[in-house]
């Protein structure tokens, strides 16, 4: 197991490296910083001389060494536009994305769960054909829209809720929660099942399609025929054999919807990195686009080395197999 | 399934509970407004963006400073001199004191224009015709410039004054530089003299302003407290004004301003923008390298400009992409910033007869193609325009390939003279049509940086000659007749081809009363809350 872990990490380093790599190809594409950090009257050759003192001039593979240079030492530089240091910027965002993420996640499995076991044990049930039609919206309008629409039911028509913002938030150390105040609570909830929709629906239609499968087998029939009741057989037989894929896309989707928060963050002005992001996409910001990128990069790193773990946790037979195969994923 | 039904219930009666209407109504004094984007900076000599300079007017304040109307009145100078034609005196106003508490003397002034000339600084061209500085007491100034400048301090009131003590403090005495690698304390405080102060500030949240009670101005606005938050999302900023979460907030986006309009309680408020929208051809390539014409450049004829020109339908762009909200401009800058001459001009009418005409006497009675380069995030509609036009001048058989990308890779373009035809649009800082003669219309030399932003490479040395007399005539009488005559050579030539002034929009509760200036800055001082 530790060797494992060990091997899993090196590997991680080696993605990492590889997802900053192909970021600074494409920041020959994204446009000329320069143009974005002075004002138009700014003459060609202070342009040229700035270009030259931030190192764009050079090649991008010598760019890429000098950022990974810096980057081990933990140095991601100043903010082009912020004139700010890049570690700090996230210091202050990432609680803000997190927090949004882990509820967002939370809510599309409290919420996907139970909806998933229900419609596949009542697959014809009038609640399961509104909730697998539910389903189908979820999984098929963009976010931004889920989040637009929610934006005018429930702030401009119902006024009930905030339509942008975090709230109050309560520091504690170095992080900020908006868990702890009624408007922070308030200003959650609209970002989080915008973010966790499509996740919900698609844990919903997973777990579904996997209890349909699952009910069939052999060992359900044997349970009947010990007289189990229904309980037990519904959810200490088979939800639990269900889980293994649930586990995995849960880890995988986590993964996505820290990255792809940028989305929900930006329609709801919810402070967290990917509204830092898109704004640095827009200004060219290189410094806070590679960290960002290597950031995201680690957290599916980080999060896939959990799922692997977790399904030893969750399935026997893998503790088995570890041994014979030498290896996993 | 029974627990399974009563947990769902309850999740709801939680989620209920939380619903509870928003809190009750913001108090009577307090201003909430948003914009799209965020205050890169505190430091006022770090960027030269509208924005953030327009905002950081209410905390710190120039020399001078601009009114409802854009007219120039006293701010920290109470009044000045022309000693010598390059000799000004200023006389400080006396007895004003930075949020601090410090006095303000003609150390400062003497401070802040060397830390707007350091090289982290943004602000070099406001105070680049000064020679030098003196201090002839604690409150008087001479300022010594290097050749005559009759609208020196047009500029400056945006160039704002800083503490010398704060900023030798806190080691801030040169603006925030990226190159350096290390924060500048200026970049999240500030010490101004300006009417508010910044008591509170989470970037991207929201930053809190409060009046600055020894402001030696008499407050002409009624608030205690204002909360800015930046929206970027065009659609959550407008649904904010109509929950009335905030009770101001621009850019309105064009296709919402009805919709404000209608609700209770909201209203948007429309005015001309200072900004010009025009067209350049590049008329320095011998030959264009999108285009089937081979050996030669098509756009050195002014016949074919002509051409161009008059294939284009403005009341059509007005009407179909604007909404209304522009006004078609027969000059290279607003009407407003020229009003001695500006009526005396007009558009070439729009005419697709004429302009075959015109360009089968050049020699292309077929037409030609060629490359065009617009941005798709700058300018209100931008994209829109330029895909109009395209359209346009099919008509008239010129094949126009479009490139329209987002300004980061758009300027990265035009700026290095890589283009054929581009729409781009200019706000003369000075509000004066020197800076548009300089930087857009007069030919391009490298050395001294004149003409930089004539990215086509227009060139007529009669206008250049003009440009030189009009910086340093004092007699303004003469001077607007030498502006004139200069858009007369240009509109002859048809250098450029502008547009129109694109229209702000800003929306507002009713209960708001405050003042739209031309050059799209919202100053809290003229607000009040009823």
């Amino acid at each position: 197991m530790p060797a494992f872990i060990i091997r899993r990490l090196a590997q991680s380093v080696f993605v990492m490296l590889v997802v900053a790599m192909v970021a600074f190809l494409m920041f020959n594409y994204v446009g000329d910083p320069v143009h974005q950090m002075v004002g138009i009257e700014t003459s060609m050759q202070e342009r040229e001389a700035l270009r030259e003192a931030l190192g764009l001039n050079d090649p991008p593979l010598v760019q890429f060494a000098r950022f990974v240079g810096h980057a081990v030492q933990g140095k991601f530089g100043l903010s082009y536009q912020y004139k700010r240091p890049v570690a700090e910027l996230f210091e202050e965002r990432l609680p803000a994305t997190l927090e949004l993420s882990l509820v967002a996640a939370l809510f599309s499995l409290v919420i996907g769960i139970p909806m998933g076991v229900y419609t596949g044990l009542h697959r014809s049930g009038f609640l399961s054909r509104v909730f697998m039609t539910f389903s189908l919206i979820g999984i098929s309008l963009p976010t931004f829209l889920i989040g637009i629409l929610l934006i005018f039911v429930f702030a401009v028509i119902l006024g009930w809720l905030p339509s942008y913002g975090r709230g109050e938030v309560v520091a504690i150390g170095g992080w900020t929660t908006g868990l702890l105040t009624v408007s922070g609570l308030k200003a959650l909830i609209m970002p989080a099942i915008t973010l966790g929709m499509f996740q919900l629906t698609l844990i919903m239609r997973l777990i579904r399609s996997e209890m349909l499968e699952v009910l069939r087998t052999d060992y359900i029939k044997f349970a009947r025929a010990r007289g189990l009741t229904d309980r037990a057989i519904n959810f200490g037989h088979a939800l639990k054999n269900t889980l293994v894929p649930v586990i995995t896309i849960t880890g995988l989707q986590i993964g996505s919807i820290i990255a792809f928060a940028i989305i929900t963050e930006t329609v709801f002005q919810w402070p967290g990195m990917g509204l830092l992001f898109l704004q640095a996409i827009h200004n060219v910001d290189i410094p806070i686009m590679s960290a960002y990128l290597i950031l995201v990069a680690f957290f599916f790193v980080v999060i896939n080395l959990i799922v692997d773990i977790l399904y030893y946790v969750v399935d026997p037979r893998l503790r088995v197999d570890i041994g014979k195969a030498g290896g996993h994923g | 399934m029974r627990k399974l039904l009563f947990g769902m219930t309850l999740v709801v009666a939680v989620a209920a509970l939380c619903l509870s209407p928003l809190s009750a109504p913001a108090q009577a004094k307090t201003l909430k407004w948003a914009f799209q984007g965020d205050l890169m900076s505190l430091d006022p000599h770090s960027l030269n963006e509208t924005f953030l300079i327009g905002f950081l007017g209410n905390v710190y304040e120039g020399l001078v400073r601009r009114g409802p109307n854009l007219e120039i009145e006293p701010a920290l100078a109470e009044r000045w001199e022309i000693k010598e034609p390059t000799r000004w005196r200023f006389y400080l106003r006396k007895g004003v004191k930075f949020h601090n508490g410090n006095p303000f003397t003609a150390d400062d002034v003497i401070f802040s224009y060397h830390r707007a000339m350091s090289e982290g600084s943004d602000f070099k061209t406001r105070v680049s015709t000064v020679k030098e500085m003196k201090k002839i007491d604690d409150y008087t100034v001479d300022v010594i410039t290097k050749a005559p400048n009759p609208i020196l301090i047009s500029e400056w009131a945006s160039w704002f004054i800083m503490d010398k003590e704060w900023c030798e403090k806190h080691g801030a005495t040169e603006s925030a530089n990226v190159k350096s690698g290390k924060e500048n304390y200026a970049t999240r405080h500030e010490n101004g003299t300006g009417a508010f102060i910044v008591t509170e500030r989470q970037k991207d949240v929201k930053t809190v302003l409060e009046p600055y009670k020894g402001w030696w101005d008499k407050p002409k606005h009624n608030l205690t407290r204002v909360i800015f938050t930046p929206i970027s999302s065009d659609a959550t900023r407008v649904a904010a004004l109509l929950s009335g979460e905030v009770d101001m907030m621009y850019p309105v986006p064009v296709q919402d301003i009805k919709r404000i309009d209608k609700h209770a309680g909201t209203s948007v408020l429309v005015g001309p923008e200072l900004r010009t929208i025009f067209l350049g051809m590049n008329q320095t390539y011998d030959e264009l390298p999108c285009s089937d014409i081979k050996g030669k450049n098509p756009l050195k004829d002014v016949r074919v400009r002509k051409a161009i020109y008059q294939a284009i339908d403005i009341q059509a762009i007005k009407k179909k992409i604007m909404r209304g909200l522009s006004e078609p401009s027969a000059l290279m800058i607003s009407p407003k910033l020229f009003p001695s001459y500006a009526k005396d001009f007009k558009r070439y009418p729009y005419d697709p007869a004429a302009s075959k005409k015109l360009l089968a006497e050049a020699g292309y009675p077929n037409g030609f193609t060629m490359c065009m380069d617009a941005p798709n995030n700058r300018y209100v509609n931008d994209e829109q325009i330029a895909q109009a036009v395209v359209s346009m001048l099919a008509k008239v058989g010129i094949k126009v390939n479009l490139k329209a990308q987002p300004k980061a890779q758009y300027f990265k373009k035009v700026l290095s003279y890589d283009t054929e035809f581009y729409l781009l649009g200019w706000t003369p800082s000075s509000f004066d049509s020197w800076n548009v003669l300089y930087n857009l219309i007069d030919t391009r030399d490298p050395k001294t940086g004149r003409g930089k932003f004539n990215l086509g490479g227009y060139s007529n040395p009669k206008i250049d000659a003009l440009t030189d007399k009009i910086l340093s005539e004092t007699d303004i009488a003469k001077r607007n007749l030498m502006i004139k005559e200069a858009y007369e050579l240009l509109n002859k030539d048809v250098g450029y081809i502008p547009l129109h002034q694109q229209s702000l929009a800003w929306g507002k509760k009713d209960n708001v009363d405050l003042v739209q200036r031309a050059d799209n800055v919202f100053m809290l001082y003229f607000v009040n809350i009823k």
